[in-house]
């Protein structure tokens, strides 16, 4: 099957072509540099320059795997959870080019794509559905923070998700109180590589709670609170390493301890983890070190993958096709809020 | 113009609890504090108090959340606007509608928005005092 995959969820453009099970060409525009300069998504940037990007982009994706557009037997597109003005512009490409090829269209999950990542090995990414074994997941984004059981492929539950703020979000208000540039996350993790984890405690939200959700929100508050106490720490520029290592541990304590507390419940013994902030180092050292004491596996989503791109959301929906899931009809909406799709 | 002073997240989620029992189709309320200032908590107590059972979570990344009907009838549409700079961006991201909501919207950082406010409109402010405590100053 030769399909042609678009993603435009947020941040990145993205078009990736996928031939019996292999992303063999992805094209990604990294628009960081153009937010950078105003410390956020900003949607009307995103719009424009994913509306500027798109047709560029699919062309080169397609160029690039060597396959005419009138070659190939399926489009796939993010359908959401995202910016709706964003998403906008991808699903409707995508409806566009399937109805004047005439083509099926499937409408991926955003979300569900970054799940099944880790699964998407080798370079260019291949998927590896052979290596499969039951699961307990942790996807880790700007946007989301879930945990999600994973029987077989394409058959998953979610068992918790945040409360209020997502990791990804998490680390990048904290960097904002301490004043470091977007995005922020990177940074706090660069930053505490230097930095003692047990220079100040901050709070661990919801960890001793009998469930699998967290909540990110108050521990902003925590840090926000104990800057204001702490004036001098803030102006003084060789405290941050310690500041941000130490709201790191917070955020990679939580989210570890509450994947092995619901992976040993739910007597699975492989744990993945994907998202944009599964590139956090130390959230991935601390994950292996504690699947290494119980003997589990942990499989992390590449590099590549964690961040936005089409390849995912090609390589699930081939998946999906396979797995004789419907087409969308070509009047469907896309769905801004739709969190993990089935 | 009111002031109230919570001592507690779980005193200011009451708060916006309460606020949903005076609540009418059209209502836009404006949130302005700082982060961790308790503007989501505030916002998860109107959904309590609307009948809405989903958790309500933050919608700095996708902007928009919508909240189908409780069991008052009325949709909830919570906005934020921290990742926006001024009245254009927030034109072109196409969120002027939400200022004449079919239910109610909620905004957090709404003093990014310099333009029109509805009439039907309760301007919030909530400013941290302590460790918990905050005063949260409302008009109409």
């Amino acid at each position: 099957m030769r399909l042609l995959a678009i993603e435009t969820s947020c941040d990145e453009t993205s078009a990736a072509v996928i031939v019996n099970g292999c992303a063999v060409s992805t094209e990604i525009s990294s628009q960081i540099k153009i937010h950078a300069e105003y410390g956020g998504v900003v949607p009307e940037l995103a719009t424009r320059e994913h509306l500027r990007n798109l047709s560029p982009i699919v062309r080169k994706a397609l160029q690039q795997a060597q396959i005419e557009s009138a070659d190939l037997d399926a489009i796939a597109a993010t359908r959401g959870p995202g910016l709706p003005p964003a998403l906008m512009v991808g699903w409707k490409a995508a409806q566009s080019m399937a109805y004047a090829l005439d083509v099926p269209l499937m409408g991926v999950n955003h979300v569900q794509a970054h799940l099944y990542s880790p699964w998407f090995t080798g370079k260019p990414p291949v998927a590896d559905w052979e290596s499969f074994e039951p699961n307990l997941s942790l996807i880790v984004s700007g946007g989301h923070t879930l945990l999600v059981k994973v029987d077989a492929p394409l058959e998953h539950q979610i068992l918790g998700s945040t409360q209020d703020d997502a990791a990804g979000e998490c680390f990048d208000k904290i960097a904002k109180l301490l004043g470091l540039a977007y995005p922020g996350g990177p940074e706090v993790d660069r930053l505490a590589c230097t930095g003692n984890p047990a220079a100040f405690t901050f709070a661990r939200p919801m960890l001793n709670q009998p469930n699998d959700d967290f909540s990110f929100s108050g521990l902003k508050t925590s840090v926000r609170y104990f800057l204001k106490k702490h004036p001098e720490l803030v102006a003084d520029n060789t405290r941050l390493p310690d500041l941000c290592a130490s709201a790191q541990a917070a955020i990679v304590d939580v989210l570890v301890k509450k994947t092995m507390r619901a992976a040993k419940r739910e007597r699975v013994q492989c744990l993945t983890l994907s998202g944009g902030v599964a590139c956090n180092s130390e959230l991935r050292k601390q994950l292996q070190s504690a699947c290494d004491k119980n003997d589990f596996t942990l499989r992390l989503a590449l590099p590549d993958l964690c961040t936005d791109n089409a390849a995912m959301i090609g390589l699930l929906a081939e998946t999906q096709i396979s797995g004789g899931r419907e087409f969308a009809s070509l009047e469907m909406d896309f769905k801004p809020r739709w969190i993990l799709g089935d | 113009m009111a002031t109230i002073i919570s001592n507690s997240p779980e005193e200011t989620l009451a708060l916006g609890e309460s606020w949903a029992e005076e609540a009418q189709p059209g209502w836009v309320i404006g949130l302005e504090g700082d982060l961790g200032a308790g503007k989501t908590q505030l916002v998860k107590g109107i959904a309590r108090g609307l009948g809405i059972t989903e958790p309500v979570t933050s919608p700095t990344f996708t902007l928009v959340s919508e909240y189908e009907c409780g069991k008052s009838q009325l949709p909830l549409h919570h906005l934020d606007f921290y990742r926006l700079e001024n009245d254009e961006q927030i034109l072109t991201a196409g969120l002027e509608p939400y200022f004449s909501p079919e239910g109610i919207t909620v905004i957090e950082w709404v003093n990014r928005w310099t333009g029109p406010l509805p009439t039907y409109y309760r301007h919030v402010t909530i400013t941290q005092t302590g460790e918990t405590e905050r005063r949260i100053e409302y008009g109409a």
